[in-house]
Parts: C-alpha cells; structure tokens; sequence
C-alpha cells in the first residue's frame, strides 16, 4: 500500500520521542552506580514495576503481531494471546520470588548463587544473548513497519531510528528511565486499546466498511475444460496458471492487467503484485505510486440474531464476537506462482463463515485431514509460550528492580492483570480489522495501527506512536538484559576483568550500543516476517535453554553446577538446530519447505524435555563436585 | 563473590510455605491449559460448541483461561502475604541472620 506522512501523526511522534528523550535525561543524572544501571538500584515501586512488566512483555509481537494474525488467521492469532498470558502463571508461582531471592543483576547470577561456576557464567551469558538477540529481530522488523504509514519512511530507516534512540535510552540511564518508559507505554498501551475497542463495537459489522471501499468485480467467463476462452466487458485473455484445484487468469484492459481467480464459469477479482523479469514492480497491474493496491477484508454476509442485514449496529462485547460467528467474511488468501519469468503474487477472495473463523485451524491445521507432524507443531508452539515467560532474561531482570520478594509477586499480579485485559483486545482489534476493510495484505503486522486509521487520523496517529514506543520499551529491556549478560556476567564475572563501579557502568553502555547496531541490521535483514511468529522461536530457545536449569536448581538438590551448564548449551544448541532446518526457515532460503529435513517449525517439543533430561544425566554423574562444594563451605563457615 | 540482591533483603520464614503453595497452583493451572492444548489438538471441531450466551468453547475456555490467571494470582498473593504477616513477626527473626 502507499502510504503518507500525516503532519499530526508525525507531530505526535516527535512528542514521545522528546518525552522518552526527557526521561532518560533526567535519570542520567542519578544513575552513576551499577546496581543504579542493571537494577534501578532495586527501589522501582511494585505497582510500576507491574506496568513496566506490561510495558516490557506487551512488545511488537503482542500489538502488531497477534493483532495481524487474527485479522488474516481468525481465532489462532488469540492462541499466541492465551500462551502468551498463560507463560505469567509459571513466573508467579514458581519463578518470582526465588529469582528475587537469589539474583543481583542478571539471571545468570540467580542461576549461579549456588555454584560460583565458570561454566554457568559463561553458558547462561550466551544464552541471554542468543535469546534476546531472536526476541530483538521482530521487534525492530515491528517498528520498521510502522515508521513507513507513520512518517512515510522506508522499512530501513525506521529500525535505524528505533536503535539509535533506544541505544541512548539505555545508555544514559541503564534500567531506570527503561522502567519508566516502560511503565508509561505500558499504561498508554491499553488505555488507548480499550478506546480502540470501544469505537469498534460501536461502529459494528457493515457489508461495505467504508464509502470508498473497492468493490470487488465478478466477470462471466467461456471456459472450455477448465481453460477460460473468452470474457466479455472488454477485457482480453493474456495468461492461465492452475495452482493445484485453482486456476488463475491474466485478463488485460485498457493496457492494464490484472489477476482472477476462476470460480466455476466466474472469474472473481484478486489483489496481485507481479515482479517482473527487469525489476519493474506491479501493484494490481500498474505501479505503486497510482494508488490501485487497495484495502482489503469485509464481510459478505452480516446475520445478527439469525436476520441477514446490511449494517448490525452497535454491538456489546459478547454480540461482538457472536454476530462474527454468524456472519460470512471474506479472508484473502495468498498464493505465488511464476509466470514468464516474472514472479506473481495473488491474494484471492475466500469466503470464510465466522464459526470457522472463531475457531482453532486456519492457521494451524488441527482437524482430521491434518497429520501427526502439524499437530505435534502445534503442541510444540503452545508449550514455548508456556514456559518461555519465566525464562526470558529481560523480565526476569525486572524482578531485581523492586525492594522485596513480596513486591516481586504483587508486581507480577499487576502485570498478569494488566496483559491478560490487553490481550483480551487483541481478540476485538484483531477481528475488527479483518472485516473493516483496513488491511495491507502486504503486511500483517500493521492491521490494529490501519484499524485505528478506520476512525479518524488522530487515533491512528496516537494509536501508532505508542506502537513505537511499545517498540522502543521492549528494545530497551532486551538492551539491558544482552549489556548486562557483557558487562556484568561475562567482562566482571567470567573473564574478573578488575573493575570499578563507574568502569562496570561504562562497560555496560557500550555492550548497549554494540547490541543496539546488530539489532538494527538484523532488523533490516528480516523484513516482512510476521512478528508474533518470530517471537515465538524466541519463547522456543528460552523456555529449553533456560527454564530447565532455573527450574531444577530451585526443586531438585541434587542438580549441579555442570548439569546446569551443560543443560543450557544442549537446549540452546537443539532449539537453534530445529529452527535453522525447519520449513518455516527452508522457505525463507528460497527453498521448498517439504524438502526440509525435519518437519518441526516449533523446536520446544524436542528441545526442553532434551534439556531436562541432560541436565538429570550430567548432574547425577557429577555429585561429587557438588560434595566438594559443600566441604568447601563448611571449611570457610 | 558479590552475588545476593540489589536491594538488601528481609529474612522471609513463610518461604517454603509459599513455595509449596505456589507448585501446586501451577500444577492446577497447567492441567487446565494442557486440556485447552489437547482439545484443540484432538478435537477441534468441539471448540465450536456453543456454550454461553451464543459464545463458542474456544473464546470461553480462552478468555477463562486468562482469567483464571488473574483470579488465582490474586488468591495467591493474598495467602502468601497472610503467611508473611504471621510468620515474619520481628519476634520470628531474633537471633536469625539477614537472607534466607
């Protein structure tokens, strides 16, 4: 889609900028200890410690990236929602206060309270890189997506501006203004989401979204055995491609061509973009800048209380969901094919009804024609969600940032509160902008921003900038966890680089900044990948790397410092194998994904039980150390 | 070595109180997510069932699911810091060294 720069939209952006600016400022000036940069020097209050937990976890993922998958995938966009929250069950009840009690900085010093080991310094470290780096990706690739309808800017320069003013919000004032910016885009997050909410149910379900709504042609078509011969209304027959049971159709008009999609003896219009041989890109036939790649999604059929009607009316959150079930919606389903050497990308009208959509199975196929591998994916996917949340290194940094255990918990039952209502939305946003006719087919991470759009320029506007901040809260998390994971537990611990409180500070600032370029081309890199799937496959590597040791080292006294260590490198390194060969990545090389080796695109299956099991084994054939450890303490006590 | 919290710590007796408290509302919590996981697995055509109100098993179960997040986060909180209040009594802690 072509997109413009609003000027209150980008005079709303420049306002949070210069506010998150401001806070980073002001703390600056505070922070000259390192328990002041990796932990706000543990004085942050519960209740905004709870928010900024929101603020953290509510990333790209939860806002762009389930938003757009239930606005294409219907009800299994809301299962990442569920897993998502259910992942906050493991934190408060098994992860929290025990964390709280036994770490300084970082997770790596939980983990190795106990052991004072080389190998947990070194191993746990990486770890919190390798799972903050794949947490990172989607997160820039979040904000490129945004700053492109927000400010006009390509992808590129959006990553570049979210890493260069993360990189000063971290590095002025480490843990402290993160809290904070956190804490007012969490707040800000959800206020203007139930809003959102709110203007949705009552605008209702129409047949036609929007007065300027493209109106989708049927064209009356001779077809001989399944081939189209001829079409009336002027237009001219150019090309045919059967893709499986489908055939597809190239008819030119007025020079322009365009794609169908045959439907018995009717051609129905698609949505196309054709690459072709000498770079030209087409949109609907023509390039970018006519404006032809319209908006799509709209009912074709709107029943309230079993009555076909045009426009339902305002709805309440239950008629809401119900009249969707009810209702038909047409979804656009892509499929690429080449056709004479330019490389077409169709998206067709699918008529989907809403009991479908309200259910489990569009996008991960679970009924009876699926196979065993789908459904074990699926599994595998629902079990990272809910193990992941009490393993990722920047949450569980937050836990260091309040006063006392019991202020872990009771912020932990505000952040719980807080996401499970947002992520409640995310069910209403989602299926709004599936049938309001908003969405890019593009890209799905910018259907609940493009919804917003639906209802004015100034929601749509304020709606994206706390996009970009939701961006630039989690970036900024992820950036003092990976900083820490340098400068705390590898330069200080590891490698006992001799340091002085302000030098630990500095080395973290400029871990900070390095992280932050990476981040930024990786950004670049993994365009156009729907976020919440890649968050996913971080849940994935920190569920098996981490939650197993921090699990067994609080509930089985037998564990030992190798078992721990040698469980992270064995849950890191599977759950990376898995998802380097797996047909979701065969894709992205350009490869047919059946040919990949290993039919898993969710590696947690295999990997964290992988990882328990190591640890187990390597523990019980290494008692003694644990014996000699003991001695140890009692020699010294 | 400098391992220990930031913030310097009270000694917590209601510790192992609430850590077993705490596992078995986990395991609560994962049994019923683990039947919303293996329904959708085995039978997804249930969640269809309509089940209140016109709304199906799988927005019911889903919506109940983060609910009963909140709903059993605050039952626990309440009851570990009743545990605190009686067991962390300054009288508790004489003679007891900071941390736990």
């Amino acid at each position: 889609m072509i997109y413009e720069a609003s000027p209150i939209a980008v005079t709303l952006f420049m306002f949070f900028v210069a506010l998150v600016l401001g806070i980073s400022f002001y703390f600056a000036r505070k922070t000259k200890s390192a328990a002041g940069y990796f932990a706000a020097g543990g004085t942050i209050h519960w209740a905004v410690n709870g928010i900024a937990f929101a603020g953290d976890y509510l990333s790209a993922a939860s806002f762009l990236g389930i938003c757009g998958m239930i606005a294409f995938y219907g009800y299994d966009g809301f299962l990442y929602s569920i897993g998502y929250l259910s992942g906050w069950v493991v934190a408060l009840f098994v992860v929290a206060e025990p964390m709280k009690r036994m770490g300084k900085y970082t997770f790596t010093d939980a983990l190795d309270s106990k052991f004072n080991s080389k190998g947990i310094q070194l191993v746990a470290a990486i770890s919190t890189l390798v799972v903050s780096m794949c947490y990172l990706i989607p997160q820039m690739v979040g904000a490129g997506a945004l700053v492109t309808p927000l400010l006009g800017l390509p992808h590129w320069v959006g990553v570049t501006m979210v890493g260069a003013i993360v990189i000063f919000i971290v590095a002025t004032a480490g843990m402290t203004s993160t809290t904070y910016v956190q804490f007012l885009k969490g707040g800000l997050l959800i206020i203007f989401s139930t809003l959102l909410t709110f203007y949705l149910m009552s605008n209702g379900l129409n047949l036609k979204p929007k007065e300027d709504y493209h109106e989708f042609k049927t064209l009356e078509a001779v077809v001989d055995n399944g081939t189209v011969s001829g079409v009336l209304d002027g237009y001219v027959v150019k090309d045919q491609k059967k893709i499986k049971d489908t055939t597809f159709v190239s008819l030119e008009k007025d020079n322009i061509k365009t794609w169908w999609r045959l439907k018995g003896t009717k051609l129905e219009e698609t949505v196309s973009i054709e690459n072709m041989a000498n770079g030209e890109k087409l949109y609907n036939g023509e390039p970018k800048d006519k404006g032809t790649f319209f908006a799509v999604g709209h009912a074709s059929k709107v029943i309230v209380n079993g009555k076909e009607v045009e426009r339902s009316g305002s709805l309440g959150p239950i008629t809401f969901l119900t009249t969707i079930e009810q209702s038909e919606i047409v979804r656009f389903t892509k499929t690429s094919f080449k056709q004479n050497d330019s490389k077409v990308s169709v998206w067709y009208q699918n008529v989907t009804s809403g009991a479908k959509i309200m259910r489990p199975g569009l996008k991960f196929p679970l009924d009876e024609e699926s196979t065993f591998m789908q459904k074990l994916n699926f599994i595998s996917l629902m079990l990272a969600l809910f193990f992941g949340t009490a393993a990722l290194p920047h949450i569980l940094i937050r836990y260091y940032t309040v006063p006392s255990q019991k202020d872990a918990r009771k912020s932990t039952i505000v952040a719980i509160a807080a996401i499970g209502f947002f992520y409640i939305l995310t069910l209403y946003m989602g299926l709004g902008a599936m049938v309001n006719g908003v969405l890019d087919v593009e890209s799905s991470n910018m259907s609940a921003p493009l919804l917003a759009k639906f209802f004015g320029v100034g929601l749509f506007s304020i709606i994206s900038a706390i996009a970009f901040a939701t961006v630039l809260g989690t970036v900024s998390g992820l950036i003092v966890a990976a900083s820490g994971a340098v400068a705390h537990d590898l330069m200080d611990k590891f490698f006992a680089i001799k340091m002085t409180d302000r030098q630990k500070v500095k080395a973290g600032k400029t871990a900070a900044v390095v992280v932050g370029v990476i981040a930024i081309l990786l950004g670049i890199m993994f365009k156009g990948t729907n976020v919440s799937f890649l968050v996913g496959w971080a849940f994935a590597v920190a569920a098996s790397a981490n939650l197993p040791a921090i699990i067994m080292l609080l509930f089985w006294k037998k564990t030992t410092a190798k078992g721990i260590t040698y469980s992270i490198l064995v849950g890191m390194i599977s759950a990376l194998a898995i998802i380097i060969v797996s047909p979701s990545m065969f894709d992205k090389y350009g490869f047919d994904p059946l040919t990949a080796p290993f039919g898993l695109d969710n590696p947690g299956i295999i990997s964290i039980p992988l990882s328990f099991i190591t640890l187990v084994i390597v523990s019980l054939l290494t008692q003694k150390d644990n014996a000699k450890l003991e001695s140890q303490k009692e020699a010294t006590a | 070595m400098e391992h220990g919290p930031a913030a310097k710590l009270e000694k917590d007796n209601a510790s192992a109180l609430k850590t077993k408290l705490g596992v078995k509302l986990f395991f609560v919590y994962a049994i019923i997510y683990a039947g919303f996981v293996f329904i959708n697995t085995l039978s997804p055509s249930t969640m269809e069932i309509k089940v209140f109100a016109g709304l199906n098993l799988a927005v019911l179960y889903g919506f109940g699911l983060i609910v009963l997040a909140i709903v059993m986060g605050t039952i626990y909180n309440w009851v570990c810091t009743g545990y605190e209040d009686r067991m962390n009594k300054p009288e508790n802690n004489k003679d007891e060294g900071e941390g736990s």
